[in-house]
C-alpha cells in the first residue's frame, strides 16, 4: 500500500473507512518489511525524547551555542503561573513548549528533527499542550505523530522541508501543516478536515522567508516555531467547526514549492537577507563568526 | 525517488542544533570511522562551504569528532568530543578552505590515520535531513549513502575482478540492492560499491580476498 498525494491517501482512507494515521502505519508495515510493533516502539522512542525536549528548559535553562537565546520557556510558564497570559491556557503551553524544544536544540540537546530541526518544536509543542488540556493518553498522541508524518512525508516528497530550498515555509510551515492534521485527527475529525487544516497552515505562512540570524538555529527560528503552532491550533479549530478549505492540500503543496523556488537566494537559509541583514543580524554574525571591520 | 519512511519525517532523532550541519557531520564521520581499519591516532578535518563558516555555531566540529570517536547521532557525548577524543588519545585539527568553490556546500575531508601509519581520505558531504553521502575515496571520486549494508572493494581494475566479487555475493545468498563501479584511470586501482538491503557476512570478505588482484575491503554496517 502506497500513496503519493493527499487525494490518494483520502481515497485509501475511505475505501478502507479508517484514519490517516492507520494508513501511514499500514504503508510503513508494507514498504519497509516492518511490524506494527516495531514501528510504535520506534515512534515511543522519538514521543519521550520529544517530551523531555519540551520539560528540560522549564526546570534547567541554558544559553544556546551562539547565544542569543536561551530561557524564554521559563519566562513564558511563569507569566501563565502567574495568571498573566493573554492567550489562554491552550495557545499560552503550545507556544512556550515549542520555544522549549528549540532552546534544547539551540544547546546541542537531544531534539527529533520534525521535520527538521529548525522546526522541531511545533508538533511536540503543540501534543503536549492538547494532551495536558484534554487529558489525552500517551496512545492517542502517537497516533497524531503518524498523521504528522503522512503530511510530513507528502510536502517532502512533491515538494521540499529544506530552509535553503523553500524558505522557512517550507520548514516551520511543513510541521505547523503537521500539526493542524494530528490536532485534527486526535480531536475527532475526519480525514478530510485533517487535509483541509494542513493546506490551509501552508496558505498561512505561504513565502515566509529563512534569514537565521547568524546563520544560527536560534532566532528568529525559535518564535517562528511559536507563531508556527499557533497556526497549526488556528488551522485545526478552522478545520474541525466544518469550515471547508477550496485549495486542496496537493495543490497547496505545489504552490508551496513554487513561491519556495521564487524567494531570493539570499532569503533562503544564506543569513544575507531578512533578520539577518538587520543591524542587530549583522552584529552577531560579527561578534560570534569574526572576520568583519 | 528514494523512499521516505515516517522516521525520515519524525526524525533522525539527534543533538541539535542542524540536521545537515550537525546530525550529517555525525553520520559523515560516523562511515569514516567505520571504514578506517584498526585504531585512528591522528584525523584532520577540512571543511569547506558552509561548513567553513558556520562550523563553531552548529557544533559541526564536535559532531565530526563524535562521529570518530563512534557515537551516533542521538548521543549527548557529542558535546564533549574534544575531551573525550584527547582521552583516547587521538589528534585531530580542522582547517577551512574557503577557496574552492565548485563543490556541495557541506562538505567535509577526512583525513585518517592508524596506528599502523595507514592512511584513508574520505570527502563526505552533508545534503539535509541528515542525509549523507561519501563522494571520494582517496581522491577517487564515489558515491554511497551509508543507509544500506555496504561492501567497498578496492581492487586492480583487471578484467574478471567484478565477476568474482558478485559471484562470492551470490554464493553467501546477499541480494544485491545497487552495485557501482569506480576507478582513477584504465588498469589502475578501482573501487566496487555495494549496497545490499541485508546484513552482508563477515565469510563474503574472506571470499572476495582470495582473487590476487583485489587490495581490501571495507564493510560498512548500518
Amino acid at each position: 500500500m502506497d500513496f503519493k498525494t493527499g487525494s490518494e491517501l483520502l481515497t485509501l482512507c475511505e475505501q478502507n473507512n479508517t484514519t490517516i494515521s492507520d494508513i501511514m502505519c499500514q504503508r510503513e508495515i508494507t514498504m519497509v518489511d516492518a511490524t506494527l510493533d516495531e514501528i510504535n516502539s520506534k515512534m515511543q522512542k522519538a514521543f519521550k525524547i520529544m517530551m523531555d525536549a519540551v520539560h528540560l528548559p522549564l526546570t534547567e535553562p541554558v544559553k544556546s551555542m551562539g547565544g542569543l537565546i536561551g530561557g524564554e520557556a521559563a519566562k513564558l510558564r511563569e507569566m501563565r503561573r502567574k495568571g498573566s497570559s493573554i492567550c489562554g491556557t491552550i495557545l499560552s503551553k503550545s507556544i512556550t513548549y515549542a520555544m522549549a524544544v528549540l532552546e534544547v536544540n539551540a544547546s546541542m540537546g537531544l531534539i527529533v528533527a520534525a521535520p527538521t530541526a529548525g522546526s522541531s518544536g511545533v508538533v511536540p509543542g503543540l501534543l503536549l499542550a492538547l494532551k495536558e488540556e484534554y487529558s489525552l493518553a500517551d496512545e492517542r498522541l502517537i497516533d497524531g505523530l503518524f498523521t504528522a508524518s503522512a503530511i510530513g512525508y507528502l510536502i517532502m516528497r512533491n515538494a521540499t522541508v529544506s530552509g535553503a530550498e523553500g524558505g522557512c515555509q517550507a520548514e516551520v510551515g511543513a510541521a505547523s501543516a503537521m500539526a493542524a492534521a494530528a490536532t485534527v485527527e486526535i480531536m475527532g475529525g475526519t480525514p478530510k478536515q485533517c487535509l483541509n487544516a494542513a493546506s490551509t497552515a501552508l496558505m498561512n505562512l505561504l513565502g515566509l522567508v529563512c534569514d537565521p540570524v547568524a546563520g544560527l538555529v536560534e532566532s528568529p527560528c525559535q518564535s517562528r516555531n511559536a507563531i508556527g503552532v499557533a497556526n497549526a491550533l488556528t488551522c485545526a479549530e478552522i478545520a474541525l467547526s466544518g469550515i471547508d478549505q477550496h485549495i486542496s492540500f496537493d495543490e497547496m503543496v505545489g504552490t508551496m514549492l513554487s513561491v519556495g523556488r521564487g524567494i531570493p537566494y539570499e532569503l533562503r537559509e544564506t543569513a544575507l537577507g531578512g533578520c539577518a541583514a538587520t543591524s542587530y543580524g549583522c552584529e552577531k554574525a560579527c561578534s560570534i563568526f569574526g572576520g568583519c571591520s | 525517488m528514494a523512499f521516505i519512511s515516517i522516521f525520515d519525517v519524525i526524525g533522525p532523532r539527534m543533538v541539535g542544533p542542524s540536521s545537515s550541519h550537525t546530525a550529517g557531520a555525525v553520520s559523515i564521520a560516523l562511515l569514516a570511522k567505520k571504514m578506517c581499519p584498526g585504531k585512528i591516532k591522528k584525523v584532520e578535518f577540512v571543511l569547506y562551504g558552509s561548513f567553513a563558516k558556520t562550523y563553531r555555531g552548529h557544533g559541526t566540529d564536535k559532531a565530526l569528532l563524535g562521529g570518530i570517536l563512534g557515537f551516533s547521532t542521538e548521543d549527548l557525548r557529542i558535546r564533549d568530543s574534544f575531551s573525550l577524543a584527547k582521552e583516547a588519545g587521538i589528534e585531530f585539527s580542522f582547517t577551512t578552505n574557503e577557496k574552492e568553490k565548485e563543490i556541495h556546500p557541506n562538505t567535509v575531508d577526512i583525513l585518517m590515520t592508524n596506528e599502523e601509519d595507514l592512511h584513508l581520505k574520505l570527502r563526505g558531504e552533508s545534503l539535509g535531513g541528515g542525509k549523507v553521502r561519501i563522494a571520494k575515496i582517496n581522491d577517487v571520486e564515489v558515491d554511497f549513502s551509508g543507509d544500506y549494508s555496504t561492501l567497498v572493494v578496492i581492487q586492480e581494475d583487471k578484467p574478471g575482478v567484478v565477476a568474482h566479487i558478485t559471484k562470492c555475493l551470490s554464493d553467501c545468498n546477499v541480494n544485491i540492492a545497487f552495485m557501482k563501479l569506480f576507478r582513477e584511470d584504465k588498469g589502475t586501482t578501482a573501487y566496487t560499491i555495494v549496497e545490499s538491503d541485508e546484513k552482508i557476512p563477515q565469510e563474503v570478505l574472506k571470499d572476495i580476498k582470495e582473487n590476487s588482484h583485489v587490495h581490501e575491503i571495507m564493510l560498512i554496517e548500518i
